[in-house]
């Protein structure tokens, strides 16, 4: 259904280049669902036919530590220079960023050097001073889902399932979570702006879904960064998560997906701990309610098997939305190691079923 | 050290998230903090416009400046820009360099921060790494990152990652030359020495307190990570 909501987000648009892109991994993308990112390469490569460049050099832009308050604004400045300076050195000029702290902080910088030019001046003479790099600012920056969603047709066009119920025939009811640093900081700089950002559901409509529009549909997932790493501090995080999931709750979604990997942990994780703290579960009968990344979720629809994309690796266990998709899975695969060895199985949460 | 206000107006984040404010609070009604403690960024922005050495003093010395989760929810509303989560950055750095942050318990925790993520850039080249991250310190990743952590040698080649590999990919080793280039820089834009203005302030508080200081996750850490 077009509703005005949806036509809003058609002011914001944003370049979104074609082909040949510098890839730049996320710290907890990584780590904590780590077959993301390849799963990524591999459907830009080979789904799309694209280039995109892994390089070995790169580092984490510092972006975790800067907003918790430990590093000078120089010190990152100059660690996102070098990562220009090693897009340079591999010979490519857009710049794919994997996580969404990460893309406001490259947003930031490129912004601070037009309002300040004296700083990227410094940060060209720190640069080359402690590596001896010079470089030159991206022509195209953009977050990886940007990208995804730039080619959502061209997916949809080889999918093997739809985000449809394949009993029922309904659309599933999906949430999408964005992340603050996405487009809050410089809506100009995200598909939709801060207000309608359609960078997920444009792919949640392009692949047969249905949105979730929710009243804290635009609130924090809770990280707060220092608020998270600290375990002091932690209840500031599940308490913002707790009031998305509680606001979310009486539309029964099927699925989140995110964009910004410190959300889709902070939305899988607290599902548990508010499970295990209080009993409370929000998905069906005992279950959560799946989430992924744009990349899992596009990966799933294309075929891929979900063990080999790492969907094990969530808390909040994926069989639900596999069933509903219509997705044939082998469970005895799930819990396997390199070449099928057997390493065992996770322990059973006491109140979240999994 | 010139005056507190001639050092903040220093810091671009300053310039940037400070321009004219009217209290109308609409920071504070979209702000995630404040609805979880009794941060008021209304307030904190209010105070640094009236440019009182003793109030910003005062705030540099308090819990308030680190109950800011980032989240810039604040910029996105405020119908004057100003950015009060660029204005709180600017105060924590400030409240670094000068070593007031030990006066406050939220301020002392920075420790804990740089001997986990700060610690992380410089030995694995990012701010998180598996290895670095038990269910004892993160709890709440569940009963599944147990059974990852243990097996994660098996896991990880069988989900494609290159785990303790010198090559490209997910969770690789980060190569000497990258670590070598980010602890220069580190030294030369001034990290290695907010580093260092960390640990050494938090040794004389630890040394007041009377609770064990060295390095790692000593006693100290674990007093401020934990409570």
């Amino acid at each position: 259904m077009k509703t005005r909501k949806n036509e809003i987000w058609l002011d914001y648009q944003k370049e979104i280049s074609d082909d040949h892109y510098y890839f730049a991994r996320s710290c907890i993308r990584q780590n904590f669902f780590p077959a993301a990112e390849n799963l990524y390469l591999n459907i830009l490569r080979n789904e799309l036919g694209k280039d995109i460049y892994d390089d070995e050099q790169q580092t984490t832009c510092t972006g975790i530590a800067y907003h918790s308050g430990l590093i000078p604004f120089e010190t990152i400045m100059t660690v996102v220079a070098r990562q220009f300076a090693l897009m340079n050195q591999a010979g490519y000029e857009n710049f794919v960023v994997s996580c969404v702290t990460s893309f406001g902080i490259y947003v930031e910088i490129l912004e601070t050097w037009k309002h300040f030019p004296e700083t990227e001046k410094k940060t060209r003479d720190a640069l080359k001073k402690a590596t001896g790099k010079t470089f030159e600012i991206p022509k195209n920056l953009v977050h990886a889902s940007d990208v995804i969603y730039k080619f959502r047709e061209e997916i949809a066009a080889k999918t093997k399932f739809k985000l449809i119920n394949h009993i029922t025939k309904e659309p599933l009811k999906v949430v999408d979570h964005i992340g603050c640093h996405y487009a809050k900081i410089f809506p100009q700089a995200g598909i939709g702006g801060a207000e309608y950002p359609y960078v997920l559901a444009g792919l949640i409509d392009q692949w047969g879904g249905e949105q979730v529009d929710y009243p804290e549909r635009r609130h924090c997932c809770g990280f707060g960064f220092r608020q998270y790493l600290l375990k002091s501090n932690r209840s500031y995080s599940v308490t913002n998560s707790k009031k998305k999931f509680d606001s979310m709750l009486p539309f029964k979604p099927d699925l989140i997906i995110a964009n910004c990997p410190g959300c889709t942990f902070f939305l899988d994780r607290w599902q548990y701990v508010i499970a295990e703290m209080g009993g409370k579960t929000y998905g069906d009968e005992g279950y959560g309610i799946p989430v992924l990344t744009y990349e899992e979720l596009a990966g799933l629809l294309l075929g891929y098997d979900p063990w080999d994309i790492g969907l094990q690796t969530h808390q909040v266990t994926v069989e639900p939305l596999l069933d509903k998709l219509g997705i044939i899975y082998d469970p005895a695969q799930k819990y396997l190691g390199r070449n099928g060895e057997e390493i065992g199985i996770p322990d059973k949460p006491q109140a979240l079923r999994c | 050290m010139a005056g507190l206000y001639e050092e903040l107006e220093k810091d671009v984040r300053y310039i940037e998230g400070l321009k004219a404010c009217f209290n109308c609070g609409i920071c504070t009604a979209i702000c995630p903090a404040a609805e979880v403690s009794d941060y008021d960024p209304r307030m904190v922005v209010n105070i640094v416009q009236q440019k009182d050495e003793y109030e910003l003093e005062k705030l540099l010395k308090s819990d308030t400046i680190w109950r800011c989760g980032e989240c810039l929810s604040c910029k996105t509303r405020c119908p004057r820009g100003n950015t009060p989560g660029y204005i709180i950055q600017a105060l924590r750095a400030l409240s670094i360099e000068t070593g007031l942050f030990i006066h406050s318990q939220q301020g002392r925790k920075q420790l804990a921060v740089k001997r986990t993520v700060g610690d992380h850039i410089l030995k694995y080249g990012y701010c998180v790494y598996i290895d670095e991250v038990d269910n004892e310190m993160y709890p709440e990743q569940g009963p599944i990152w147990e059974w990852i952590r243990r097996n994660r040698e098996s896991l990880l080649e069988r989900l494609g990652t290159s785990y303790k590999q010198n090559q490209s990919g997910t969770l690789r080793n980060t190569t000497p030359e990258s670590l070598d280039d980010l602890k220069k820089i580190f030294d030369e834009t001034g990290g290695t020495q907010r580093f260092e203005k960390i640990e050494k302030y938090s040794s004389e508080k630890a040394k007041e307190l009377n609770i064990d200081f060295s390095e790692g996750k000593d006693d100290y850490f674990k007093f401020l990570y934990n409570e």
